[in-house]
């Protein structure tokens, strides 16, 4: 997992200063529009004009790509370019909710220990390093097998084993930005734990933390698609671009183009907050020259 | 150093208990009863209690982990439900596969991720440097597993080149056993390569810039000598670090790719296990992948301080 911690020494960049330094960017700009691309199609999948994703036709097993289907079909004659386009939503749904999922439940146990250290910092560190010990996939195939193979357990075990990189990241941030004067200020004055963490802590610390999150979409994206590769995500007839290739690695031969497309979009989506996640670091650094 | 190494070895045991906790928890987030799932057919509430004794289901929890990781500290990792055999042992007979298959993939790893690194900072800027960072991204934005399905459908299927699946201990037949795992190791070497090459660039790019190098340049070294005498030395030190690091991103690249290519390494053992309900055997492997990644870790800590004569000195 591309890991995006940043020692925030600095103030971060101004949103605007920010904003100008990513429109700038001409590869960030892919990104943000390979991602819009995506999350359009996902978005517009229902009203879009395409066959029922689940819909068999067995007069049209295992056609090649044509007029009638762009795609092509696969084994059981469904409709390929449909299934990409219902496949998009639970990938970027199972990217953006286990994110949610790991910051909402990193990024406070990151900022308690940054913010009270001691044996908070302690108990939450050793918890986080444990967690760190095991290879990200094999905690979420682990959890994903402990859980039940779903759509949902996936999301759930990919949050989980992504949280502990929010954990540090949001412990490291806390701990510099406790050691600003305006903070020691704020405590001088007599303001409590919430707000000083509301008004101090938390918006310091958020531009890392929005970075480590596209890329971790990027990461939990592949995620999913590993997860339903193995058979242990989004469950069958439902489409997601990882069980497709699971069924089209058998038919490699037969049927080519069932194993093409969803490698090409996981490929593209996945790349697209990878430029992205780049492009905000870019921008939100204020030590990038 | 064996006092820094010492000190790392007591730093580490609180996060292996804490880890053996976890895996022991994963069997007590298993829905419904495990000596059901463990019984089978068999559903003579006798012999499920005789099964509750044995596995001391019936004792309270802490007394179950304890009893438990009293077996694992002498080498008991439980018995696999499927095949009876041992954990241990099972672990034992997949782990040269997936060892062969790491090295060979860090080898590629380090044969292309290394001088793409080194090309993209000395030539900072140009198409070069460009074109390393697009293989360097697309390398980590593509699943090795699709990646893996695209070289059989090449290599194997349309040209015919190299076996599609299979493998054969590298004792028996060297150049079969080279054949089938050389296209596996390739999909997961790619991936670790492009993450080499952004650090050995950042590395690079770092050294390039110090004062060191500005005098060896102005003593009129040749610019080769320079950079390979002079600046790759120095920016091995994190290289070296950081691919002991990216052992766990191998393991957990090689459970995919071994599926893929029907490889009976450490990787398919796991994902095996998760469909056959041999929750022991998941739980061998997420403990010993764990235990093994803090081994790692403390070789590249190690590594680091021995390689960095300043560090090295401080004991």
């Amino acid at each position: 997992m591309t890991d995006a911690t940043l020692a925030a020494p600095a103030a971060p960049r101004s949103p605007s200063r920010a904003w100008a330094k990513l429109r700038a960017n001409p590869v960030a700009l892919l990104g943000a529009a390979l991602v819009l691309f995506f999350v359009a199609v996902a978005a517009l999948a229902p009203v879009l004009p395409v066959p029922d994703p689940t819909a068999t036709d067995w007069g049209a097993v295992r056609k090649a790509p044509s007029a009638a289907h762009l795609f092509g079909t696969d084994e059981i004659g469904r409709d390929v370019l449909s299934r990409m386009i219902w496949g998009a939503q639970a990938s970027l749904l199972a990217g953006v909710v286990s994110v949610g999922i790991a910051v909402a439940i990193g990024v406070p146990l990151g900022i308690a220990a940054g913010y009270w250290g001691g044996w908070t910092d302690a108990a939450i560190s050793r918890v986080t390093e444990a967690l760190l010990a095991v290879p990200f996939l094999i905690l979420a195939i682990a959890l994903a097998a402990f859980l039940g193979p779903s759509l949902t357990n996936a999301m759930i075990a990919i949050g989980l084993s992504a949280m502990p990189i929010f954990i540090r990241l949001a412990r490291g941030q806390t701990m510099s930005v406790m050691t600003e004067d305006y903070v020691e200020g704020a405590r001088a004055i007599g303001l409590g734990h919430g707000a000083i963490i509301g008004r101090y802590v938390l918006p310091n610390i958020f531009p890392p933390i929005l970075v480590q999150a596209t890329l971790t979409i990027a990461t939990a994206i592949i995620a999913e698609a590993s997860l339903s590769f193995l058979g242990l995500g989004q469950q069958p007839p439902s489409p997601s671009w990882g069980s497709m290739l699971n069924v089209a690695k058998n038919f490699l031969e037969q049927a080519p183009w069932m194993a093409l497309w969803p490698g090409i979009a996981i490929f593209l989506v996945v790349l697209g907050f990878n430029l992205l996640g780049d492009g905000l670091r870019d921008a939100l650094d204020p030590r990038e020259l | 150093m064996l006092g820094f190494i010492a000190r790392r070895l007591v730093i580490a045991i609180p996060t292996i208990v804490l880890i053996s906790i976890f895996v022991f928890a994963l069997q007590k987030l298993l829905p419904g009863d495990p000596v059901l799932a463990m019984a089978g057919e068999e559903r003579d509430p006798a012999v499920l209690e005789l099964l509750r004794e044995k596995y001391r289901l019936n004792d309270p929890i802490p007394h179950q982990y304890l009893a438990w990781i009293g077996g694992v500290l002498q080498g008991d990792l439980g018995f696999s439900l499927r095949t009876q055999q041992p954990v241990l042992d099972l672990v034992a007979e997949k782990l040269p596969v997936t060892i062969q298959l790491a090295v060979m993939a860090m080898i590629i790893a380090v044969l292309i991720g290394i001088p793409a690194g080194i090309l993209s900072a000395v030539r900072k800027g140009s198409w070069i440097d460009w074109l390393a960072n697009l293989f360097a991204l697309s390398g980590l934005s593509v699943p090795n597993f699709w990646l893996g399905i695209m070289l059989i459908l090449l290599v194997s299927v349309k040209l015919g080149w190299l076996p599609a699946s299979g493998y054969r201990p590298l004792s028996e037949d060297p150049l079969l056993s080279l054949q089938t795992m050389i296209m596996p190791a390739f999909v997961l070497g790619t991936a670790l390569a492009a993450t080499l090459m952004r650090h050995t660039r950042s590395a690079m790019l770092g050294v390039l810039r110090a004062d060191y190098i500005r005098t060896a340049r102005a003593k009129g070294l040749r610019g080769r000598t320079v950079i390979l005498k002079h600046a790759l030395r120095n920016a091995l030190v994190p290289i070296v670090t950081i691919s002991a690091l990216l052992f766990g991103e191998l393991l957990a690249g090689a459970v995919l790719t071994e599926q893929i290519f029907t490889i009976p390494g450490f990787g398919k053992m796991i994902v095996d296990a998760v469909f056959n309900r041999d929750y022991a055997v998941v739980q061998g492997v997420v403990l010993c992948t764990a235990v093994a990644f803090i081994g790692m870790n403390l070789l590249a800590d190690v590594a680091y301080r021995w390689l960095n004569p300043r560090m090295r000195d401080q004991g």
